[in-house]
């Protein structure tokens, strides 16, 4: 299996995994702890409007993906803010219409398109040196952004009412929030495709967040788990020669089942502590 | 010369509340420096609806309200907010001490940050859970929590919405006495449904049912409790 690591397109795979998973356990503990799973995969899936658009002007596809996920991103966070409850509904429609747009431009477009399986299911095998340059940059983009605005993102995500009290500019943090998911999207939709995206930026936080204490240990854990993975899946796909994308979601979906089934084994080791009493301020 | 407190909250004619009702009516109110204000009244009755007024989270449908003699948006800054504790995700991977640093935001500099979390965290009473994750603390402790949060943004003003709702009554009265060491150097008003409970405590008592009842002082009386909740009330249930 070692040997599988002389081809290139087997170590510029191993890289793209390991740099994905950076920008997920970023974006996808945050994801996590503001309970927007469900307008990320919104987002991943209108992101196929954006493929379409490129198929069908002549121009690189992921560029169509990129703007069209940071535009619609926006568009569902603005909503999300104004309607709260009932914009579930509109964001379910707004999914559907983006995968639609998608899908006619490329009918409407003639010829045969090669690689379009590899947009859904994601084709980490054939991610190229160009395409490895602009996850690193894309990489680089999050970790500041979230380095510069941690202390402010932590405080929208944790209580929003304490922040706007605060005078943050809490609808620019999220919407920004918003495009960062639609940025890391695009990079994982290389991975494992526009329809399982949502699970390689959801399961490593999910997993992480039962185990942590702070959102710091939730990220550096979370980049950990999705290179495990990555990695793993990759190993296993090659050797028996299954689907990259969806073998590598199979390991992480394996992975969360098998950590709801611990999560109660350590709590019990936690528990050694008494439970906490309110007997503070009882002096006696 | 007598030296006259300041009005920190001045609130005239207020009409507030959500699309196309009007919950709050010609509401007007006038909370001076040091004093403790304790505003109650049924469910329904608006105080939610008033707090969120005087931090600027609703806009008022009429009447002109100052803080610290500045619109909300710029006065809210003196505000210490204390909310209901039951809007908490236990869940959330974080601990106490960067919940309290949060009160800290926009004020830069590390050094007097620490300092200004452990002093709030000490003037609390939870200096040992500050490495605690917020889920595995009890209701009262978490209570002490977001007050330590608001201490931390050294408010002129502290705000509580419902601070002891669903706490047993030991760890209320001990609420209720940190409140009161607070005031010697504090504004403070306070949400409550709970008369019996904050009576002794407060210096002024407002009645809030859309329309609001002032007292100067804190006498409560049976006339204006039956007014207040427009019903035949027992006055020794509460206090």
């Amino acid at each position: 299996m070692i040997e599988a690591l002389q081809f290139e397109f087997m170590q510029n795979a191993l890289v793209a995994g390991i740099l994905v998973s950076i920008a997920c356990g970023i974006v996808g503990t945050f994801v996590v702890i503001n309970r927007i799973v469900f307008i990320s995969g919104a987002i991943a899936h209108a992101a196929y409007g954006g493929i379409g658009i490129g198929y069908f002007f002549q121009f690189n596809p992921v560029l169509g993906a990129l703007f069209f996920s940071i535009f619609s991103a926006l568009g569902m966070g603005w909503l999300q803010r104004k309607f709260k409850e009932r914009a579930d509904t509109i964001i379910g429609v707004m999914w559907s219409i983006g995968m639609a747009i998608g899908i006619i431009l490329i009918d409407l477009t003639p010829g045969y398109k090669t690689d379009l399986m590899g947009y859904l299911f994601g084709s980490i095998l054939t991610v190229s040196k160009d395409s490895l340059g602009i996850i690193f940059v894309l990489d680089i983009l999050i970790v500041l952004l979230a380095m510069i605005f941690y202390e402010e993102i932590l405080a929208i995500s944790f209580d929003e009412t304490f922040a706007i009290i605060r005078n943050l500019p809490v609808e620019a943090i999220y919407l920004g929030l918003m495009a960062a998911v639609a940025l890391t999207i695009v990079m994982l939709m290389q991975v494992v495709g526009l329809i399982m995206v949502i699970a390689l930026l959801t399961i490593p936080a999910a997993i992480s967040g039962q185990y942590v204490k702070n959102i710091k240990l939730m990220i550096i854990f979370s980049s950990f788990l999705g290179s495990i993975f990555t990695t793993i899946g990759l190993a296993l796909s090659y050797r028996f020669n299954l689907t990259s994308g969806a073998t590598i979601i199979l390991v992480a979906g394996i992975a969360y089942l098998i950590s709801l089934g611990l999560k109660p084994i350590f709590l019990k080791f936690q528990d050694n502590t008494p439970p906490p009493k309110d007997n503070l301020g009882k002096k006696n | 010369m007598a030296q006259i407190l300041s009005e920190v909250i001045s609130v005239r004619h207020l009409w507030a509340g959500y699309e196309g009702e009007t919950i709050l009516e010609d509401i007007n109110l006038s909370v001076r420096e040091l004093d403790f204000v304790g505003i109650i009244g049924p469910n329904g009755g608006g105080k939610t609806t008033l707090i969120k007024v005087l931090l600027g989270l609703i806009e008022p449908q009429q009447g002109a309200v100052k803080v610290f003699g500045k619109s909300v948006e710029k006065g809210r800054k003196y505000l210490g907010y204390v909310p209901q504790f039951v809007e908490c995700d236990r869940a959330f991977p974080i601990t106490v001490w960067d919940v309290v640093k949060m009160g800290r935001l926009g004020k830069s500099s590390p050094q007097k940050d620490n300092e200004k979390v452990t002093e709030a965290l000490g003037q609390v009473e939870i200096l040992n859970l500050k490495d605690k994750r917020i889920g595995e603390l009890s209701g009262g402790q978490r209570q002490r929590v977001y007050i330590a949060r608001a201490l931390a943004t050294e408010p002129k003003l502290l705000i509580l919405d419902e601070p002891t709702a669903s706490i047993d009554p030991q760890v209320k009265s001990n609420i209720y006495s940190l409140l009161k060491r607070l005031n010697e150097f504090m504004t403070i008003i306070i949400i409550s449904h709970d008369i019996g409970a904050i009576s002794s405590y407060i210096k002024t008592v407002g009645c809030l049912n859309r329309r609001f009842h002032y007292h100067q002082g804190k006498s409560i009386n049976l006339n204006l409790l039956e007014r207040l909740y427009q019903c035949p009330v027992d006055l020794v249930k509460f206090l």
